[in-house]
């Protein structure tokens, strides 16, 4: 999978960054691409692409139903709009014009929400999205992609571009860990094993792929822990996920979202229908988060490695 | 040269028709505007091939009311976009003509589901408004000639998210924009002043940057002549009011509220047929 060699002593970059470079990228290559943003361009790090294709780049203000409806009316008109804003404005607030003007016509509008997950920290709980994975993968004809770092993030920027239909993009706010590199493949819709293991598997998503996979290596001779990167929630890689199940037997999902509707449930779903498995579904467990540094609200939510290793502990005496 | 009144009275007809035979749907906006579709896609207002629905340089026309929809359906069918016939499959299972207008769009093969002629899907009011906003800005930003009319109703003034959408198309400075407003004075559940009232609409549309035009919505002379008058302003989007009669043409519909969300019976389309005779 080319990963980094060395876990610990890491490169820390935020997934709005390596959208941000993408974006940068992609306004000078293809002439389609509009930014359509409701006031947060700098801190979804556009402002690159606002300053290179002033043309393209659409500032709606303070107004996220009519960021998404001018999005479905770009697309509608041939071009390749990405829409962004925070995830708990975009898709939390137009949810309704995401369903209807975007989904059920199936506009090639890209959905960037930024500032998923506790992570956004001390802004508190208004601002954490936790509950956008849910509510954009029961919407038909909608992908929805959460790159794990930096470089996937970057990597999954260029192939939403590419890719004809609408798809909801998850970005985090903090510098997390660079596990995957320039190299490391990435294909919508296909789970990464990032670890082979026979014990027990972790399916994870977004920045706490990392933890999982500190976790693994901690617990290294006492239990052989596989870690799946599940960076494409809808179309969900069934295939990969009910291999892995099978082999492990127990497992284990990982998110920085609410454990109902999420990855966790999704994997549930597949699981519950085609191979049931002994399963604990780790995230916020149906709960407000609060402000707090990233790695505190962490560490108090048990979604760190400290926290994956108990949960390991736990469904292997269960 | 076509005889619009004429033409208003066969769309009235065929939306009579085919509201009867849903035996389900909204009967008094879509008549009340049956002048101005009538003038819109046969008065040569807007840029379009039948037989090239999709054709890149077409004005869009956006229905953001989608509880118009019959119509639109009725306009598109005498227009010659599909067999008038196909009007009696309004509401039913497999039909192109759902209840509320959808766009879809499909990126590989051939999109057979799709009715010809429609840009938009449209049903949560609102929602057209800003979809119109943004093909108006594909268009600008693109230097194209093609320009974009956008109909909602007045009630859907209510919602918040047609004041995003208008204090983004003064912003951007969209000629090329006309928002068509029906003033029909009824919704759903009661007359629009008691409901909530909108009041000073032409005001507030002009403070939000639009070039208003407040005209008798039911009279083809002054909506012509409002159109004529907006190209005299190429760097502003228009709002034209079209103070309409709910329900018009059929006297037993005409003003009530009732009639918003119903459609009528066989024996109230037989009165109603003969009375647009
Ligand atoms: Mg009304």
């Amino acid at each position: 999978m080319n990963l980094v060699n060395d876990l610990i002593n890491v490169e820390r970059k935020a997934t709005r960054e390596g959208f941000g470079e993408a974006m940068s990228l992609l306004g000078k290559k293809n002439k389609n691409v509009v930014v359509v943003t409701a006031d947060l361009g700098e801190s979804m790090k556009v402002d690159d692409f606002e300053r290179e294709n002033q043309n393209r780049f659409i500032q709606v203000g303070v107004a996220e139903q009519n960021l998404m409806g001018v999005s479905a009316g770009l697309a509608l008109s041939g071009k390749i709009p990405f829409a962004v804003s925070y995830a708990v404005f975009n898709p939390g607030r137009n949810w309704d014009q995401l369903r209807v003007s975007v989904c059920y016509t199936n506009a090639n509008v890209k959905i960037v929400g930024g500032h998923s997950g506790v992570t956004v920290g001390p802004d508190g709980a208004t601002h954490q999205a936790l509950e956008d994975i849910a509510i954009t993968r029961v919407l038909p004809n909608l992908m929805v992609v959460v790159p794990c770092d930096f470089e996937q993030a970057k990597k999954a920027t260029f192939a939403i571009a590419s890719f004809k239909g609408p798809v909801y993009l998850r970005l985090t706010r903090p510098k997390t860990a660079c596990i995957t590199t320039a190299t490391t493949p990435f294909e919508l819709g296909k789970a990464q094993v990032l670890r082979e293991g026979k014990d027990i598997t972790i399916f994870a998503c977004g920045s706490l792929v990392y933890e999982a996979l500190l976790a693994a290596e901690e617990v290294r001779g006492e239990v052989d822990i596989e870690v799946i990167n599940v960076h494409t929630i809808k179309p969900i890689d069934e295939e990969t996920i009910i291999r892995s199940a099978r082999k492990t037997g127990k497992v284990i999902t990982l998110e920085d979202h609410q454990i109902n509707g999420g990855l966790g449930g999704t994997v549930a779903e597949v699981l519950g229908e085609k191979n049931p498995t002994k399963m604990i579904r780790m995230g916020m467990k149906d709960c407000f988060g609060e402000s707090g540094e990233p790695g505190e609200l962490l560490a108090k939510y048990e979604l760190d490695k400290n926290g994956v290793i108990k949960t390991i502990r736990k469904i292997l005496n269960d | 040269m076509v005889d619009l009144v004429d033409k208003a009275r066969e769309i009235r007809v065929e939306i009579i028709k085919m509201l009867a035979k849903a035996e389900s749907g909204h009967t008094a906006g879509a008549l009340g505007i049956a002048d101005f579709f009538a003038c819109l896609y046969f008065g040569g207002l807007i840029n379009f091939k039948k037989e090239e629905p999709y054709w890149e340089e077409r004005d869009r026309v956006v229905l953001s009311c989608g509880h118009y929809a019959p119509v639109q359906y009725a306009a598109l069918a005498l227009a010659g976009f599909f067999p008038i016939e196909e009007l009696g499959s309004l509401r039913k299972l497999g039909s192109r003509l759902q209840g509320h207008p959808v766009r879809q769009i499909k990126y590989f093969g051939n999109n057979d589901k799709q009715l010809p002629g429609i840009e938009n899907t449209g049903g949560p009011l609102g929602q057209g408004v800003s979809v119109a906003v943004g093909m108006a800005l594909a268009s600008k930003m693109d230097k194209k000639k093609w320009s974009v009319v956008c109909v909602s109703s007045d009630a859907e003034q209510q919602e918040g998210q047609t004041w995003e959408a208008y204090q983004c198309a003064a912003k951007y400075g969209l000629g090329n924009l006309t928002f068509v407003i029906d003033r029909n004075e009824i919704q759903i559940s009661g007359n629009l002043g008691e409901v909530m009232p909108i009041e000073p609409l032409k005001d507030k549309l002009t403070a939000f940057g639009l070039r208003v035009f407040e005209i008798n919505g039911n009279n083809m002379v002054e909506i012509m002549e409002a159109f004529g008058k907006g190209k005299l302003f190429p760097g502003q989007p228009k709002a034209i009011i079209l103070k309409t009669m709910a329900g018009k043409g059929v006297s037993f519909i005409e003003g009530n509220y009732r009639w918003h969300g119903r459609a009528p019976t066989s024996e109230e389309a037989e009165k109603a047929l003969w009375e647009l005779k």
